[in-house]
């Protein structure tokens, strides 16, 4: 059995037939080949799979995808409307934010949901905003100063 | 462009594809008509297997194909072992790549399904019947090796894999002659490296031509080429692996793997590309794990703290099967390095590595060295306990003094150049380490526990000369190879053998061919990973791939430039001896304003309408280096913590790392090693432990039951550095990739302790939980 859903993501619409148990993040990465969005666990921990949903941060392993149908999706490939970077991923950038790259799609996704619901946190701030999220790289000390970073760019 | 990009912190060149979502790791490839396989695991720790029942499995929907150990018969041979330790007595079990008739560790490999999705390869699993027999298994670490233990391969008397011993100076005199000696027993926990990548591989198969390739998240696909060649009986002609994004890798992308052979034995079988991906419970169950120490160690002395010898039996726990570089990790790499920044004059270690029925132990960051550079320093922080001392003063009057071109220690090693007491100088004063204790003694006064824990290392790495990997039985070289190719436009194209996976190396060796060759480093593009198009290479792992495969590249580029000498010579029409050469310009003494670029002499070379008498076209060359010993990275580390007495809650306040890895080339990239390290090697100390029940269930077995480092319990690490070049070492440099894990467990594990020492408590096994801690704080109460 398939059901329609129809979601747009990064400002373009998809209608697709998709089984009931089809997670939202395989639709994304499987069914459409958004590749940017990762999978790092199996128990909604790792925070690899965060995308926005209608603007809110979410894992996408732990939402259906036919939860997301209506839905408007932004997806790391999708974070920067004109082709160019986003203040958040220039930053990550600037402060060397990664290394191997692989958690990075969601760090940069939940560094986003920080600074929209909270447009100016402190460093204890940022870091309780990513308990969610791992890096195993980077012992998270290059990520909080690059969320501290697009702070400042936002502000200046 | 200059000079000056040796030692700039430029930002990555490998960043704008990782940031944007457009970089492509393994599961991320999909090809047409593209299968995918998921692998039915042992639920048991040791069982035999009956009957196995796929013929509902079969029949699912989009099922294509289940296989057994009967299908691969004779077509996979074992996945192999390829660290033969000598004078070890070392035993190697068959690691068949499909279980035949018994299985050693839960997450054994018995069935593998194929079809059409993910979701239906999953599905089937479930309707495979497998008829096991379970058997008792063989898990504490402390009775695998006596005569009531279960044995795991028929063969294989007391679970001995091999029994390896380092000695050096009379140990039984030191420790007959000693004024104190101190002893421990330690507990190095295993742990699990959860690389945020879980392993995958995608594998193609040309019917017609007979050609593999293997896309592989792997830090050596070079050995994955020979090993895969040599299981799968595909000529390394044919085969080609790729080594694309990969996650990080931390050890655990050393070892070959079944699962990766059976993915291709399916690819070639079907003759449709197939994929597997492992889950992230798999790859806690099946991916190889780190330490797994008993160790029993004293250390003996003079009244007043000089060491004079060390003594210790270890056992190491390897797991159901000897892991492809296994053998070598609590044995080279971790014995010969029992002297650490320390003049020990006696050294003696037996290391029985032991199988048990849990997950394959390999290389984790650090490989040896951290359980090493924990046992002393652990055993320092004893001593200077016992005699009242100072442990930085203790520390101080054991160090070797310092050198720059070679000190020989007990264990056979030669170091390469150190200053030891400059690293922790260095560091208590930037620690205000005096005003920490005297902080230390008021917060006791009322009642408060905090903790100064310090940890001196040193470190092997840059593995190493391939002559010494041949006498320690390492199944291959140690070299690195690197190609500069030079295009008519000036830009610059690198290759390498190493296989960088997060270490920032593409930007790193761009910034070496910038300082050596005048160009930017925007203009130059590093190829690694894929053996098609990339000369030979052993690997990222070990903290060589700058060490070695930098020095490959540093010697490429100058045998460049004195090609481009003899150019701008001939184009100049002056004698090669009159060339001076600066910043990418090439010109006679004292008209540097006359000179040829070097985008001037690789178009003439690329053209070649005007070249000198016998000289090549081009402009390209090639090394492969091999390093006349390894390299000694060091250092010195400070933790503050402090305990609550009441919960047994342990809040790490304060961390700082001096570490000393010569010159750097980028130091942001060397920062954010020394981070990553650091708080892996925290993680090991305070949260993470991979726990088998005694049946063998992996109770650790997902990331909710496995504590790994969170931001918010973290804080900000301060980072100094001294630098002492590397006397063989073309541009001076040595290792950071481990450095911070082989410093930074120790340096909590002491702060703990010390924090712990007005309440008497008795020493606490890895990690500090609250419960453990709280625990040890109670019996201290009974003291
Ligand atoms: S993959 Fe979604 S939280 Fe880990
Ligand atoms: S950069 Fe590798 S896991 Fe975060």
């Amino acid at each position: 059995m398939t059901i329609p859903v129809s979601i747009a993501i990064n400002g373009r619409r998809y209608d697709r037939e998709v089984e009931p148990r089809l997670l939202l993040v395989h639709f994304i990465r499987d069914t459409l080949g958004l590749t940017g969005t990762k999978v790092g666990c199996d128990t909604s921990q790792c925070g690899a799979c965060t995308v926005l949903l209608d603007g809110a941060a979410v894992k996408s392993c732990t939402c259906l995808a036919v939860q997301a149908d209506g839905a408007e999706i932004t997806t790391i490939e999708g974070l920067a409307d004109d082709g160019g970077l986003h203040p958040l991923q220039e930053s990550f950038w600037n402060k060397h934010g990664l290394q191997c790259g692989f958690c990075t799609p969601g760090m940069i996704l939940a560094a986003h949901e920080i600074l929209r619901t909270n447009p100016d946190p402190s460093d204890e701030e940022i870091r309780h905003g990513l308990e969610g999220n791992f890096c195993r790289c980077t012992g998270y000390q290059n990520i909080v100063r690059a969320v501290r970073d697009a702070v400042q760019e936002e502000t200046s | 462009m200059s000079t000056a990009m040796f030692g700039s912190g430029i930002r990555r060149r490998e960043d704008p594809r990782l940031i944007t979502g457009a970089a492509s790791y393994t599961d991320d490839l999909t090809l047409p008509g593209m299968l995918h396989a998921a692998m039915l695991r042992s639920p048991h720790a040791h069982a035999r297997i009956g009957a196995i029942d796929a013929s509902r499995a079969k029949s699912a929907r989009g099922v294509v194909a289940v296989y057994t150990s009967a299908d691969t018969e004779g077509a996979l041979q074992p996945s192999p072992c390829a660290w033969l330790l000598p004078d070890s007595d070392l035993k190697i079990a068959e690691y068949p790549c499909l279980a035949k008739d018994t299985v050693r560790y839960v997450g054994e490999i018995v069935a593998v399904v194929v079809a059409e999705s993910r979701y239906q390869a999953y599905d089937a699993l479930e309707l495979i019947d497998v008829d096991y027999d379970p058997l008792p298994a063989a898990i504490d670490l402390e009775q695998a090796g006596g005569p009531d233990a279960p044995r795991l391969h028929a063969e294989i008397e007391g679970n001995q894999a091999f029994h390896w011993t380092v000695s050096g100076g009379d140990v039984d005199a030191a420790f007959a002659n000693a004024d104190v000696i101190v002893k421990e027993r330690i507990l190095q926990q295993r742990l699990i490296p959860t690389a945020m990548e879980t392993r995958s591989a995608v594998a193609s198969y040309t019917r017609a031509s007979g050609e593999l390739t293997l896309w592989n998240t792997t830090q050596n696909p070079h050995i994955v080429r020979f090993l895969c060649s040599l299981v799968t009986g595909v000529p390394e002609d044919r085969l080609r692996v790729v080594a694309p994004e990969v996650g990080g890798g931390f050890g655990s992308k050393i070892a070959v793997y079944p699962a990766d052979f059976v993915t291709v034995f399916c690819a070639m079988k079907l003759g449709s590309p197939v994929k597997w991906t492992e889950t992230r419970s798999e790859n806690y169950q099946a991916t190889t794990h780190g330490r797994n120490h008993v160790q029993d160690v004293e250390l003996a002395a003079t009244n007043d703290g000089r060491i004079t010898g060390i003594r210790a039996t270890v056992r190491a726990g390897m797991g159901a099967y000897l892991s492809t570089a296994a053998p070598g990790i609590p044995t080279i790499l971790h014995g010969l390095m029992l002297s650490g920044v320390y003049d020990i004059p006696a050294i003696h270690e037996e290391v029985y590595g032991l199988y048990t029925n849990e997950t394959p132990v390999e290389a984790y960051r650090g490989a040896g060295r951290p359980e090493a550079t924990f046992m002393l320093e652990r055993l320092v922080d004893v001593l200077a306990d016992k005699l009242d001392m100072d442990p930085a003063e203790v520390r101080r009057k054991n160090f070797i003094p310092k050198f720059d071109d070679g000190h020989d220690v007990a264990t056979g090693l030669t170091y390469d150049s150190g200053d030891y007491e400059q690293a922790l100088d260095k560091l208590l004063r930037h620690a205000d380490y005096a005003g920490l204790r005297a902080e230390q003694e008021e917060a006791r006064q009322q009642g408060r526990y905090p903790g100064i824990g310090l940890s001196t290392y040193v470190e092997i790495c840059g593995l190493g000369p391939s002559q010494v990997a041949g006498a320690i039985g390492f199944q291959g070289g140690l070299w690195e190879s690197a190609i500069v190719r030079f295009h008519p436009s000036g830009k610059v194209h690198v290759f390498i053998g190493a296989s960088p996976h997060g270490q920032g190396e593409e930007t790193t060796f761009a910034q070496i061919v910038a300082a050596e060759l005048g160009v930017s480093p925007e203009d130059v593009k590093v190829v690694h990973g894929d053996t098609d198009n990339t000369p030979m290479g052993w690997g990222t792992y070990g903290s060589r791939t700058t060490a070695v495969g930098g020095a490959a590249l540093a010697l490429t580029a100058r045998k460049i430039r004195e090609k481009c000498k003899v150019i701008a010579a001939h184009l100049l029409e002056a004698a090669v001896e009159d060339m001076e050469y600066e910043d990418g310009n090439f010109f006679v003494k004292g008209s540097p304003d006359n000179g040829k670029t070097i985008q001037d002499i690789a178009l003439m070379a690329n053209v070649s309408w005007n070249m000198p008498e016998g000289v090549e076209s081009g402009l390209e060359a090639s090394t492969f280096y091999d390093p006349p010993n390894f390299v000694f990275p060091y250092g010195a580390h400070l933790a503050l913590v402090e305990v609550d007495a009441e919960t047994g809650q342990v809040e790490l306040k304060r961390y700082i790392a001096l570490d000393d890895c010569g010159p750097q080339i980028n130091p942001t990239i060397v920062a954010g090693q020394v981070h990553g390290g650091v708080v892996q090697g925290i993680g090991q100390a305070l949260w993470e432990e991979a726990v088998y029940d005694e049946d063998g269930q992996l109770l650790s077995g997902s990331m909710l039951d496995y504590a790994l480092p969170r931001a918010d319990k973290l804080p900000e690490i301060e980072v100094l550095s001294t630098v002492t070049p590397s006397p063989h070492h073309p541009l001076g440099v040595k290792g950071i990739g481990e450095a911070g894990t082989i410093a930074s467990t120790a340096a909590v594990y002491n702060a703990v302790m010390d924090a712990l020492k007005p309440l008497n408590a008795p020493a606490v096994d890895m990690p500090f939980t609250p419960e453990r801690v709280w625990r040890a704080i109670q019996k201290g109460k009974g003291n």
